[in-house]
């Protein structure tokens, strides 16, 4: 992309925010405008453009310290609610991904398992002020001599606990459906043979990073909204894809880019941090994420100006290509025809299927715009790009 | 009265009923039509069956006070049915199994809408939402 013409800088948005004379309006808000008024206008007019994601999002965390009472620890082992922790950083630091399961669960043995406790669900009731069991067993050392702690914990107790995830936000993903002739249960939810139903994903024109398709504004450095709380950018999440193939308005046609994120966990609002159980396949956190866009040239009001029509998402069979690796798109419909409620795949007629929230999506864009309008929350300037071509 | 008449009963048959013929009678004395959505006998002889009848609306009722005189309890499937609406995220995963429609996205405010007179009380939905939000009380255990 040629560098557009630059109409303000990030430092003007801001001195805009604290006078509250900032326009911001949420990315389904913008697509309207930039439709009716054109994007050069757009660009004059609109500061900054809020959105806003709400769905299960594996690969996230808590980084966390759980101080420590004489006579010290280093603890070797570790879980929280029965939920195993990595404890091997230091004494007292943990990482409790949103996958793990209980202990004793018992996963798939009778199929489809429910998986009714997970790493994600401890998260969810330390933000909500819920005590969870801590439990931690060590070795003993000349200078770290207890060897077991148990004890209840709340959120408040806990010295410091962030949420680290390495990958959140996939930019686009895919549309799953199942073509062999049996119910499977899938990360993408519960899918019936012979394609009766097509489950998808994402914010459509709300998603951050279809409003920023390119990164340019979105970098390491960058302020979000992250579970109701502040959080930040930190660069590039795991498997982010830099160069994916892209439609005529820079979107990808195929899960790509992807953000690594941070947050305090003492922040956050339970609303918007929520375990999550994947019948047949496990446990995970539904996280809302709202980035905001500034405008700074024609080029971001082009790109922030996106509509569910103009995004695409490939069609994949859960039920033998993606377990074998097996690279098939069956169809590539439209965010705008998912929406509807059905898609045409081969011919014939399937029942779509959300798994994001829609509404909490379009809240957490709202909310994000309410904290800018208020003048509580300033941009930041990105300080290290994010690589997509 | 409405002729057009339609609606989902649980029934539940005390140890020693469930093996009488109770219901075809509902067709042959009460010109009701039935669609027997889900049944079973416990191994203490209760019986459990969730009817979708159609028909004219006094004859239901005549049917239902019928079933009553047997001892068989009729419930209403809808106060069956409860969604803890603080945890419902409106995703729609529910959306992909639930057979009647009672569960459905909303176009316009693509909140998941809930028709409890459309629910048959199968279950699904209890089973396959993530934050657990939809509960079934049945007699027979509460389906989780």
């Amino acid at each position: 992309m040629s560098a557009a013409k630059t109409v303000k800088t990030i430092k003007e948005i801001n001195e805009r925010i604290r006078k509250g004379k900032a326009v911001v309006l949420n990315a389904s808000e913008m697509a309207e405008a930039v439709r009716s008024m054109g994007k050069a206008k757009a660009a004059r007019e609109v500061d900054v453009v809020t959105t806003g994601t709400f769905s299960p999002m594996c690969s996230s965390g808590m980084l966390f310290n759980i101080g420590q009472e004489p006579p010290v620890i280093k603890v070797q082992k570790m879980r929280l609610n029965n939920i195993p922790c990595h404890a091997g950083l230091a004494a007292v630091d943990a990482y409790l991904g949103v996958t793990e399961l209980c202990k004793d669960d018992p996963l798939n043995k009778i199929a489809p398992g429910a998986f009714k406790y997970g790493g994600g669900h401890v998260i969810e009731d330390l933000v909500r002020g819920k005590a969870v069991r801590l439990w931690c067993e060590s070795y003993g050392t000349d200078c770290y001599p207890k060897k077991k702690l148990e004890k209840d914990v709340t959120l408040a107790d806990l010295p410091f606990a962030q949420l680290l995830n390495p990958r959140n936000c996939y930019q686009s993903y895919n549309v799953a459906v199942n073509m062999t002739s049996r119910t499977i249960y899938t990360y993408m939810g519960p899918l019936k043979p012979n394609m009766r139903n097509a489950n998808f994903a994402t914010a459509g024109e709300l998603s951050p990073l279809f409003n920023d398709p390119l990164f340019r504004t979105i970098g390491l450095g960058t302020k979000i909204f992250l579970g109701g709380g502040v959080g930040w950018v930190l660069g590039a999440g795991t498997q982010h894809n830099p160069r994916p193939k892209r439609n005529e308005r820079g979107l990808p046609m195929h899960p790509s880019g992807t953000i690594m994120v941070r947050g305090d966990m003492k922040g956050m609002d339970a609303r918007y941090v929520r375990g999550v159980s994947y019948v047949g396949y496990g446990s995970s956190l539904s996280l809302g994420v709202g980035i905001p866009i500034p405008i700074l040239d024609e080029e971001m009001a082009w790109f922030t100006g996106v509509s569910d029509a103009d995004i695409s998402m490939p069609v994949v069979d859960y039920g033998h290509d993606y377990p074998n690796g097996v690279k098939r798109v069956l169809a590539q419909p439209t965010y705008a025809e998912l929406l509807s409620g059905e898609i045409a795949v081969n011919g014939e007629k399937v029942a779509a299927v959300p798994l994001s929230s829609r509404v909490i999506a379009l809240e957490v864009a709202e909310k994000l715009k309410d904290w800018i309008r208020s003048g509580e929350f300033l941009l930041t300037e990105a300080q290290e790009q994010i690589p997509a071509f | 009265m409405d002729k057009n008449y339609r609606k989902i009963i649980y029934l539940s048959f005390p140890p020693g009923r469930s093996s009488q013929p109770l219901v075809c009678n509902l067709a042959r004395n009460f010109n009701l039509t039935f669609n027997i959505l889900k049944a079973q006998i416990t191994p203490r002889q209760e019986g459990f069956m969730t009817l979708e009848i159609s028909g004219d609306e006094e004859n239901f009722h005549k049917g239902s006070e019928y079933l009553k005189e047997q001892g068989v309890r009729v419930t209403p499937v809808a106060q069956k049915i409860t969604r803890n609406e603080e945890s419902c995220m409106h995703c729609g995963m529910c959306t992909s199994l639930c057979p009647t429609r009672a569960l459905a996205v909303n176009a316009a405010t693509r909140c998941v809408d809930f028709d409890a007179e459309k629910c048959s009380a199968c279950g699904m939905c209890v089973r396959v939402c993530p934050v657990r939000a939809m509960e079934v009380d049945l007699e027979n255990g509460v389906l989780q």
